[in-house]
C-alpha cells in the first residue's frame, strides 16, 4: 500500500544552522502519529518542510506515491496536505461562515468565479455549517473570529483544516494556548477524527500524547531520535532522559 | 456581527439565519442609491459646474479601480497613476497620431491597452508585497512617463497633446461647452463599470481576494493560487484605471505627461482613505470631498489652498481612520445602540 506521507532524507539549514538533518517518516492512511521532542528540536520547521512553506536544502517529500517536493504548498493543499499552524492563522476580520466557505470555495474551484454572488451557492454555505456542526460551532456563524475567545479560534483552525477534506492532516499543537479548562474540547475532536485521515500531531501534554497516537517520533536536534509505539517510547530511558526529564543539555545518546 | 440568539432557537433556524446573511449579502440596498441620485440631482442643480463634476466623477472611477486592488485585495501600490496614463494616451494618440476619434471604441482600447500593461507588470511585480511592492509599482509609472519624455516627439512630452477633438457620442451627441453631454457620458461609463465592479468584489473571487487580505498565509495553506488571483484583480484594476484616464483625455480634450506623475498616485489613493477603503462607496465620497475641497481652498487662497487639504488629512487620520464612510457606520451604530435600552 502507497503511504499517505512519506519523507525521505529531508535536510533543511539556515546559514550554518541545521535545522532538520536526514528525516525519514512515513505515515500510512489512517495513521496516528505524535511528533515530540524538545523546543528547538524543529518540528514546527519538519511541518514547513512537509507543507511547503520551505523549501528543503536536500530530501524528498511523496503525498500518496507523488513526488511533491518542488509544487508549492498551494498545489498540497489541493492534493490534500492539511495543516493547523501553531499560533492562529484564520481571517480575523471575517465571521467564522465566511472563513468556512472560503475554505470551500478554494477547494473547489468556486473562487475562480468572478461573476455569480457568494452567497448563491447554498451548498457551501450548508457545508460549511456542517463543518461547523460537528465542532458545536454553529452558534458562533455570524461571529467575526476576532471577536472569538482563543479557546474557540482554536477550533475554527481545525475545521478549517477539516473542510479542505485532507488525505494527512499536520496539527501543530492544536491545543496551544488554550485553557485547559477548554482544552478537552479541542482533544475530543481531534480523538474523534476521521479514521481514514492520516494525522500528525506536534504536542507537548504528553496525556495526550499517549492517548491520542498509536505511534511516537522522538525529534531531537533536528534529527529522529527514535520512533515506536507508546509503550516502547514510554519504557526508553535516553527518551526519558533527553526529553521527559526535560534534559536536552547533556543530549546523551543521540544514537538512540 | 454578533448576534445573540434567543434560548428557544432550534439548530435549524440558527442555521437558516447563519446562511441568511450570505445569501442576502450581495442584495442592492436603499442607501446604494444615494450617491447615484446626487450625481443627478447635480446635473440639474450646478448645470453650470458640470465640467468639474465630470472631473470628479473620473476620480471616483479611478479610485474605484483602487478600492478594489487596495481595499478588497490590500495590494499598496503608489504607481496606479501608470494605467491611469496609459489609458489616457491610448484615446489620445489614437486621435492625435491615427484620427481614432469614436469615443467608446477608444474606452475598450484604453481598457485593454491598459490592462494588458497591469497583466504584465503585475505578473513581476505581485510576487513581492508591502515597502518593496510599494517602491517598483512608483518605479512602473515613472518608467512609462520617463518613455514618454524620451519620446516627445510622439507623446508631446509635458506639453501634452492639445486641442484634440473627438466624434459626438453614438454619432449623435456632442460635447457642448457647459459639460452636459461629457456629465452624463462620464456618469453612465461609471454605473456600468461599478455594477461589474460590485458583482466581482461579492463573488466568490472577491472573497477570495478579501482572503487575501486578511491573512495570506492561511490562503496559501487552503490551496489558493495567491499569484494568479492578485494578476487577475490587478488587471482588472488596471483596464478600470485606463478607462478613468481614457475618459479624462475625452472630456479634457487634451493630456499631458502629468498623468502619470507620482502626485497622481498618490492623490487618488488619499481619495480612497479619506472615503474608506473597502467599501465601493468610499471612493465616491472620497473623491468627491477631496475636490471639492480642493476647489473649495484653492479659490480661497490660491498660494495656500494646500494647507487645507493637509489639514483634512490630518483630521481624517486622527478621527476618522477607517473613512468618511467608517465616520458614518460608526454612528450608525452609536445610535443603533442608544435606541436600544
Amino acid at each position: 500500500m502507497t503511504a499517505a506521507l512519506h519523507v525521505e532524507g529531508l535536510n533543511r539549514s539556515f546559514g550554518a544552522l541545521h535545522v532538520t538533518r536526514d528525516v525519514d517518516l512515513t505515515l500510512e492512511r489512517g495513521a496516528r502519529r505524535a511528533l515530540i521532542g524538545p523546543n528547538g528540536a524543529g518540528k514546527t520547521t519538519l511541518v514547513n518542510l512537509i507543507t511547503g512553506v520551505l523549501r528543503p536544502s536536500s530530501g524528498s517529500v511523496r503525498l500518496n506515491g507523488d513526488d511533491i517536493t518542488a509544487t508549492s504548498q498551494a498545489e498540497r493543499a489541493r492534493r490534500g496536505l492539511a495543516r493547523t499552524f501553531q499560533i492562529n492563522q484564520l481571517f480575523r476580520g471575517l465571521t467564522v461562515l465566511e472563513n468556512l466557505c472560503m475554505t470551500i470555495g478554494e477547494r473547489d474551484g468556486e473562487c475562480n468565479n468572478l461573476w455569480r454572488a457568494a452567497g448563491a451557492k447554498r451548498s457551501v454555505i450548508d457545508e460549511a455549517l456542517d463543518h461547523l456542526d460537528s465542532l458545536r460551532l454553529v452558534d458562533d456563524a455570524l461571529k467575526l473570529v476576532r471577536e472569538l475567545p482563543y479557546g474557540r479560534q482554536r477550533l475554527v483552525e481545525i475545521a478549517i483544516a477539516l473542510a479542505q477534506r485532507p488525505r494527512v492532516l499536520l496539527l501543530d499543537e492544536p491545543a496551544a494556548g488554550v485553557p485547559s479548562s477548554e482544552s478537552h474540547l479541542i482533544l475530543d475532536v481531534v480523538a474523534g477524527l476521521d479514521p481514514d485521515i492520516a494525522v500528525l500531531i506536534i504536542e507537548h501534554d504528553m496525556d495526550v500524547v499517549f492517548r491520542f497516537a498509536r505511534e511516537i517520533t522522538v525529534l531531537v536536534q533536528g534529527a529522529v531520535f527514535t520512533h515506536g509505539t507508546p509503550d516502547e517510547i514510554m519504557r526508553n530511558e535516553q527518551v526519558k532522559a533527553v526529553y521527559l526529564g526535560q534534559d536536552g543539555h547533556h543530549g546523551g545518546g543521540r544514537h538512540g | 456581527m454578533a448576534v445573540s440568539e434567543p434560548e428557544n432557537a432550534t439548530a435549524q433556524a440558527v442555521r437558516d439565519r447563519a446562511a441568511g446573511f450570505l445569501v442576502n449579502r450581495h442584495r442592492y440596498r436603499w442607501a446604494e442609491a444615494l450617491p447615484w441620485l446626487a450625481a443627478i440631482a447635480i446635473f440639474f442643480v450646478f448645470p453650470e459646474r458640470l465640467t468639474f463634476g465630470s472631473q470628479v466623477l473620473v476620480m471616483v472611477l479611478f479610485a474605484l479601480s483602487l478600492d478594489l486592488i487596495l481595499g478588497y485585495a490590500g495590494i499598496v501600490t503608489l504607481g496606479h497613476a501608470a494605467f491611469f496614463g496609459i489609458g489616457a494616451y491610448t484615446v489620445g494618440l489614437g486621435a492625435a497620431r491615427y484620427g481614432w476619434t469614436e469615443p467608446i471604441s477608444g474606452l475598450f482600447a484604453a481598457a485593454i491597452m491598459s490592462a494588458l500593461i497591469g497583466l504584465i507588470s503585475g505578473w513581476f511585480l505581485l510576487r513581492y508585497r508591502g515597502l518593496t511592492l510599494l517602491m517598483l509599482t512608483l518605479a512602473t509609472a515613472i518608467l512609462l512617463q520617463e518613455t514618454g519624455n524620451l519620446r516627445s516627439d510622439i507623446s508631446g512630452g509635458y506639453d501634452g497633446l492639445p486641442g484634440l477633438t473627438f466624434q459626438p457620442l453614438f454619432g449623435r451627441f456632442d460635447y457642448d461647452l457647459y459639460g452636459h453631454t461629457a456629465y452624463l457620458y462620464v456618469l453612465a461609463v461609471l454605473a456600468v463599470v461599478f455594477y461589474f465592479v460590485r458583482r466581482i468584489v461579492y463573488s466568490p473571487f472577491g472573497q477570495a481576494l478579501t482572503g487575501i487580505r486578511e491573512n495570506v498565509r492561511r490562503m496559501h495553506a487552503i490551496g489558493s493560487p495567491v499569484h494568479r488571483r492578485l494578476v487577475t484583480v490587478y488587471t482588472i484594476a488596471a483596464g478600470i484605471a485606463g478607462v478613468a484616464g481614457a475618459l479624462f483625455t475625452q472630456t479634457n480634450a487634451y493630456v499631458t505627461l502629468t498623468v502619470f506623475d507620482f502626485d497622481n498616485s498618490a492623490k487618488v489613493m488619499v481619495m480612497l482613505i479619506l472615503g474608506g477603503t473597502g467599501r465601493l462607496y468610499g471612493a465616491f465620497l472620497g473623491a468627491a470631498v477631496y475636490m471639492v475641497m480642493e476647489d473649495y481652498f484653492s479659490k480661497l487662497s490660491p498660494t495656500f489652498w494646500q494647507f487645507g487639504i493637509g489639514l483634512l488629512l490630518v483630521l481624517a487620520v486622527l478621527f476618522a481612520r477607517r473613512g468618511v464612510l467608517g465616520l458614518f457606520e460608526s454612528a450608525g451604530q452609536y445610535l443603533a445602540k442608544r435606541k436600544k435600552p
